[in-house]
C-alpha cells in the first residue's frame, strides 16, 4: 500500500451528496493536482459520517480536523492552508454541539463503542459457511507461519507470554497447559476442544462456533503442533445443532482444502478433527467428566491429578481448552504476545466475551478487554435497566459464580476480582437482576439446577447441595429459622472443600454471595415471613387498598377461589387471606390498581 | 493445502468479495444468522432479501449469512455494505421491511432510516 | 402414540450406523445419537442390539443412556414443549410461563400429555438469551414471551 501524509475524508453519503459534495470532491483532487500533493495526499469518499445537518463534511487526518459546512471554495482555502502549510482552517471547523442525529451503523452505537473484538472479529462478518471467506480475513494464516517458521517450543512460548488464561471458568495459564501436555510423555496424545456451554445465560461458545468455526480448527491444529498431537476432539452440546452443522462443514471443508489430514502445507505435520456430541449434562463441562463422555461412559469426572495433560482421552496426555481460548490463539500468533499481553490488567490479559442478559436493556454478546468494569459494562454498553427501575445484583459465572451487589459496581472485571468477591469469571455469562428479583429465590434457583446435575459420584455434593436446596425451599416458603441460615453456610464450607469435581467445589457460591451481601432478604423471609421483593408466592399477601377501590367488582369475578368479597356499587372489596390461593388474577384485572402484592 | 503461495491465493480471491470498506465492490448483505437470530425469523428475512433480489433483477448484489452480531434484542438483523457507502444496520426487521429495504436502499439508493439502529435506539 | 417404532427399517438403519461407527474408539455414544433420531426414544430393545454389536454391556449401555438427559427410553409427544429455565429466562418470569402451558395441556413438567401428544420439559438454557424468555415446540422458538401468549401459541398445536 501506498504511503501518504495525508488522507482527505470526503463524506459521499446521501444527505452530503445532495449537498454539493461530490463537487467538493473534484475540486480537491484538480487542486491536488495542481500543488503536485497527489502522490502525498490521498482524498477519499467516504459513507455518511452520521451529521447530515453539518454536512458537507470533510476531515483530514492524520490531525483529525473535522470541517463542517464546507461549500467548493473552501476547498481552496483547506488545500492551501491546511494540507500544504499544515495550518488547521479553524473557523471552518465543526462547532461543538454533537448531536448525531443519524446513527446507521452498529458501530456507532454505546453497545459497541467500549468493546474490543478478538475472539469475536469474525462474528457477524464473514459466512461461516465459506472457508474463502474465513481466508480473505487472514484465516489459516497463523497455522501456516507456525508449521513453516516456528519450533513447537516456540508456540508454546508465544501463548506463555502473551499471558492468555482459559476462558472457561477456572483461568488456568493456557500456555503452561500446552508446556505441560507437551512434556508428558506418551506415544499418542489428543487436543480437545470444550464446546460444552453448560452454564445458564452464557452462549459465547456457540456464538464462536456458529459465527466462526475456522478459527476453533485453525487454533486446535496450531496446538495439535505445539503439544505433539494428530487427532482433535470438539465436544459440543447437543442442544445446539446449528453450531454442530456449521462446524462440520468447516472441517469437511478444511480437509478438502488440505487444512486438515496429512502433510499440512507439505511440511508433513498430520492433524485430524472429529466432533463428539454431548447429551444434555451439564457435569459433563468439567474436564475429566468430559473425557469420560468422550471415551462413551457416563460423564463422571474422574479424581485429579492425573491431570488429563498426564492421562486424559484414552490415559493419554490430552490438552484441553475451552472455546472462547481457542478462539484467541491465531491472533496471539498474527499480532504477538506483545499485543495480547498489552490489552487487559495485570494479571488477566486481553480480552472477554460475556453474554448480558436478564434486567438489562441491551441484552447481547460483547467483547471487552478485561478490566472494564462492571458499571461500564451494565450502564454504558448494556445501556441500564429497563423501566427506571433499580439494579440490584449482577450474576457472573453461572451456577458456579455468585451475585454481586451494587457497591461493587466499579470492580474492574477480571479473574482474581471476581473471586475476591465470591463469584468467578465462568464462561462469562452476566445477569443483571433489578428491584423485583428476589435473591433468596435465586439461590434455590441455582441449588435446583446443581441437584438436578450431580452426576452423584461424590457424596458432599449429591447429599449436601440436596439439603441446601431443602433448607432454601423451606425459608422461600416463610417456614425457614435463623439457625438455618447458619447450617446453610456450615453445609457450603463442607460441600466447596470434600467435592470431587469443579461442580460441587463451586456449587455453594450462589448461595454464600447473597447470604453474604443480601443476608437482610434472607432475615426478612426468616424473621418477617416476608419476600421483599415479591417474589416468593408463599409469603405474598394481596390486598386491596380501600381509598382507591371504586367498588366495581371486576377482581372478585376474576378470582378462581371466591376469596374477594364485596357489594358492587356499595361496599369495599376485601380478600380473604387464608382463602386466596395467591394466584395474582386480580391484580392485573383491577382497573384502578388499587390491589397491591407484598 | 500444499504450500502458502495457495493460501495466499485464495486469500487474494476472497478478499475482493468481502471487502467491507467503502471502495468495495458491488453490494453485500449479510444476515444474523445465529440461533437468536433464526429464532427471532433471519430465515424469512432473508428468504424475502434474496427474492426481492432475484425479483428486481439488481446485480452486483451478494445476500449471505453470517454468525452473531451480538446485539440479540435487536434481531432480526442484516447489515449492508454498498459501495461506497459505508456500513448500514438494520435492526428488528420482518421480511416486508426486508422488501423494502432491497427497494429503498438497493435499488434506489436510499437509506431507510427508520429501520437503522440508530433510529430504533430512539 | 401406540406407533410401534420397533420396525424391521429402523433396524435396518441402525445397523447401517452401527457399521459406520463399528471401528471408532468411543462409539457408544454417536451411535446412541444416531439411535435415538431414528426410534425417537432408546427402548431396551434397541440397546440390547447396540450391545451385541458394540460388544458392550447391555448394563453399561444402560448407565450411559440414563445418565444423559437427552436420551430417553419412553417414547416422546408429537411436540415436544421445551420451556427454557435457564437464568436469563428465569429472572424473566419464564417460572409461571411454564405453569401456564403445564395447565392448558394438564401435564407435570418431565411428562406426556394423557392422550400422547405432548411432553413438556423445562429445559436448559438454549441460549437465546436476548429473546428471554423463550420456549421451543419442536423446531419452533417463541421468544419474549408473557404469559398471555401462551394461549394463543398452543391453540396452534
Amino acid at each position: 500500500m501506498d504511503l501518504f501524509r495525508s488522507h482527505v475524508l470526503v463524506c459521499a453519503g446521501t444527505g452530503c451528496v445532495s449537498s454539493d459534495s461530490a463537487k467538493i470532491l473534484d475540486r480537491f483532487e484538480e487542486l491536488l493536482e495542481k500543488h503536485e500533493l497527489e502522490k502525498e495526499v490521498k482524498v477519499i469518499k467516504t459513507g455518511c459520517f452520521g451529521l447530515c445537518e453539518a454536512g458537507p463534511i470533510v476531515i483530514v487526518y492524520p490531525e483529525g480536523a473535522f470541517y463542517s459546512h464546507i461549500s467548493v471554495d473552501d476547498v481552496d482555502k483547506i488545500t492551501e492552508e491546511h494540507l500544504l502549510k499544515g495550518r488547521i482552517v479553524k473557523d471552518l471547523l465543526y462547532k461543538e454541539s454533537v448531536e448525531e442525529d443519524k446513527i446507521r451503523s452498529i458501530d456507532e452505537v454505546g453497545f459497541y463503542k467500549k468493546q474490543q473484538r478478538v475472539a469475536l472479529r469474525n462474528c457477524g462478518l464473514i459466512n461461516p459457511e465459506v472457508i474463502e471467506e474465513y481466508i480473505a480475513f487472514d484465516g489459516y494464516q497463523a497455522l501456516a507461519s507456525v508449521l513453516t517458521e516456528m519450533t513447537p517450543q516456540e508456540v508454546i512460548d508465544i501463548v506463555k507470554k502473551s499471558g492468555l488464561r482459559g476462558r472457561g471458568g477456572g483461568g488456568f495459564p493456557t500456555g503452561l497447559k500446552w508446556e505441560f501436555t507437551a512434556k508428558a510423555e506418551g506415544d499418542q496424545k489428543y487436543v480437545a476442544c470444550n464446546a460444552d456451554e453448560g452454564d445458564p445465560g452464557a452462549f459465547m461458545d456457540r456464538s464462536v462456533l456458529e459465527g466462526d468455526p475456522h478459527v476453533i480448527i485453525e487454533s486446535m491444529a496450531i496446538a495439535g503442533y505445539a503439544v505433539g498431537a494428530d487427532k482433535g476432539y470438539v465436544y459440543i452440546r447437543a442442544e445446539y445443532p446449528i453450531a454442530v452443522k456449521r462446524l462440520q462443514i468447516a472441517i469437511d471443508q478444511a480437509k478438502e482444502e488440505g487444512l486438515l489430514g496429512k502433510d499440512i502445507f507439505g511440511t508433513g505435520f498430520n492433524f485430524d478433527l472429529e466432533i463428539r456430541l454431548g447429551a444434555g449434562a451439564f457435569v459433563c463441562g468439567e474436564e475429566t467428566a468430559l473425557i469420560n463422555s468422550i471415551e462413551g461412559k457416563r460423564g463422571m469426572p474422574r479424581p485429579r491429578p492425573p491431570f488429563p495433560a498426564q492421562k486424559g482421552i484414552w490415559d493419554k496426555p490430552t490438552l484441553l481448552n475451552n472455546v472462547e481460548t481457542y478462539a484467541n490463539i491465531p491472533q496471539i500468533i498474527l499480532k504477538g504476545a506483545e499485543w495480547f499481553a498489552g490489552i487487559g490488567t495485570e494479571k488477566s490479559k486481553g480480552t472477554k466475551v460475556f453474554a448480558l442478559g436478564g434486567k438489562i436493556n441491551n441484552t447481547g454478546l460483547l467483547e471487552i478487554p478485561m478490566g472494564t468494569t462492571l458499571r461500564e459494562v451494565i450502564y454504558e454498553i448494556g445501556g441500564g435497566i429497563p423501566e427506571g427501575k433499580a439494579f440490584k445484583a449482577v450474576q457472573t459465572g453461572g451456577p458456579s459464580g455468585g451475585c454481586i451487589p451494587a457497591e461493587h459496581i466499579d470492580t474492574p472485571i477480571d479473574y482474581d476480582n471476581l473471586i475476591k468477591l465470591g463469584s468467578m469469571m465462568g464462561s462469562g455469562g452476566m445477569i443483571v437482576m433489578d428491584e423485583d428479583n428476589c435473591m433468596v429465590d435465586i439461590a434455590r434457583f441455582f441449588l435446583d439446577f446443581t441437584v438436578e446435575e450431580s452426576c452423584g459420584k461424590c457424596t458432599p455434593c449429591r447429599e449436601g447441595t440436596k439439603r441446601m436446596l431443602d433448607i432454601l425451599e423451606a425459608i422461600t416458603e416463610g417456614k425457614g429459622t435463623l439457625k438455618d441460615l447458619e447450617s446453610l453456610e456450615t453445609l457450603a464450607k463442607t460441600i466447596k472443600a470434600a467435592s470431587l469435581c469443579g461442580l460441587g467445589q463451586t456449587a455453594p457460591n450462589p448461595v454464600l454471595s447473597t447470604l453474604k451481601y443480601f443476608r437482610h432478604e434472607y432475615e426478612a423471609h426468616v424473621n418477617d415471613k416476608k419476600c421483599p421483593a415479591g417474589v416468593c408466592q408463599a409469603l405474598l399477601e394481596y390486598k386491596v387498598i380501600p381509598e382507591l377501590c371504586k367498588k366495581c367488582g371486576i377482581c372478585a369475578k376474576k378470582c378462581p377461589v371466591d376469596c374477594i368479597s364485596g357489594e358492587k356499587g356499595k361496599e369495599v372489596y376485601v380478600i380473604d387471606t387464608d382463602t386466596c390461593i395467591k394466584c395474582g388474577a386480580c391484580l392485573p384485572a383491577c382497573p384502578f390498581k388499587a390491589i397491591i402484592k407484598g | 493445502m500444499k504450500s502458502i503461495a495457495e493460501l495466499q491465493k485464495i486469500r487474494k480471491e476472497a478478499l475482493e468479495k468481502v471487502n467491507l470498506r467503502s471502495d468495495r465492490k458491488g453490494t453485500r448483505i449479510v444476515v444474523g444468522m445465529a440461533t437468536c437470530g433464526i429464532s427471532a425469523g433471519a430465515r424469512p428475512v432473508m428468504m424475502a432479501l434474496i427474492e426481492e433480489v432475484k425479483k428486481r433483477n439488481v446485480e452486483h448484489v451478494v445476500v449471505t449469512q453470517t454468525g452473531c452480531i451480538g446485539a440479540c434484542r435487536l434481531e432480526p438483523m442484516i447489515e449492508v455494505y454498498k459501495e461506497g457507502e459505508e456500513k448500514v444496520t438494520y435492526v428488528d426487521l420482518t421480511a416486508e421491511k426486508a422488501r423494502k429495504i432491497i427497494v429503498d436502499h438497493i435499488v434506489n439508493g436510499k437509506v431507510v432510516d427508520e429501520y437503522t439502529i440508530g433510529a430504533y435506539e430512539k | 402414540m401406540a406407533k410401534n417404532v420397533l420396525t424391521e427399517e429402523n433396524f435396518q438403519k441402525l445397523q447401517k450406523v452401527i457399521d459406520e461407527n463399528k471401528g471408532k474408539r468411543g462409539a457408544l455414544m454417536p451411535v446412541l445419537h444416531e439411535g435415538q433420531k431414528i426410534f425417537g426414544c432408546l427402548p431396551i430393545e434397541v440397546q440390547k442390539k447396540i450391545s451385541e454389536e458394540l460388544k458392550i454391556s447391555l448394563s453399561e449401555i444402560y448407565g450411559v443412556v440414563t445418565f444423559y438427559s437427552q436420551f430417553s427410553i419412553e417414547p416422546k409427544g408429537e411436540y415436544v414443549i421445551g420451556v427454557c429455565l435457564g437464568t436469563a429466562c428465569y429472572v424473566k418470569n419464564a417460572q409461571p410461563i411454564l405453569d401456564k402451558i403445564s395447565e392448558i395441556i394438564d401435564t407435570k413438567p418431565g411428562e406426556n400429555s394423557a392422550d400422547g401428544k405432548f411432553t413438556l420439559v423445562a429445559t436448559r438454557c438454549i441460549g437465546a438469551c436476548g429473546l428471554a424468555p423463550v420456549i421451543t415446540v419442536n423446531e419452533d422458538v417463541y421468544g419474549r414471551l408473557k404469559v398471555d401468549d401462551i394461549p394463543g401459541i398452543m391453540e396452534k398445536y
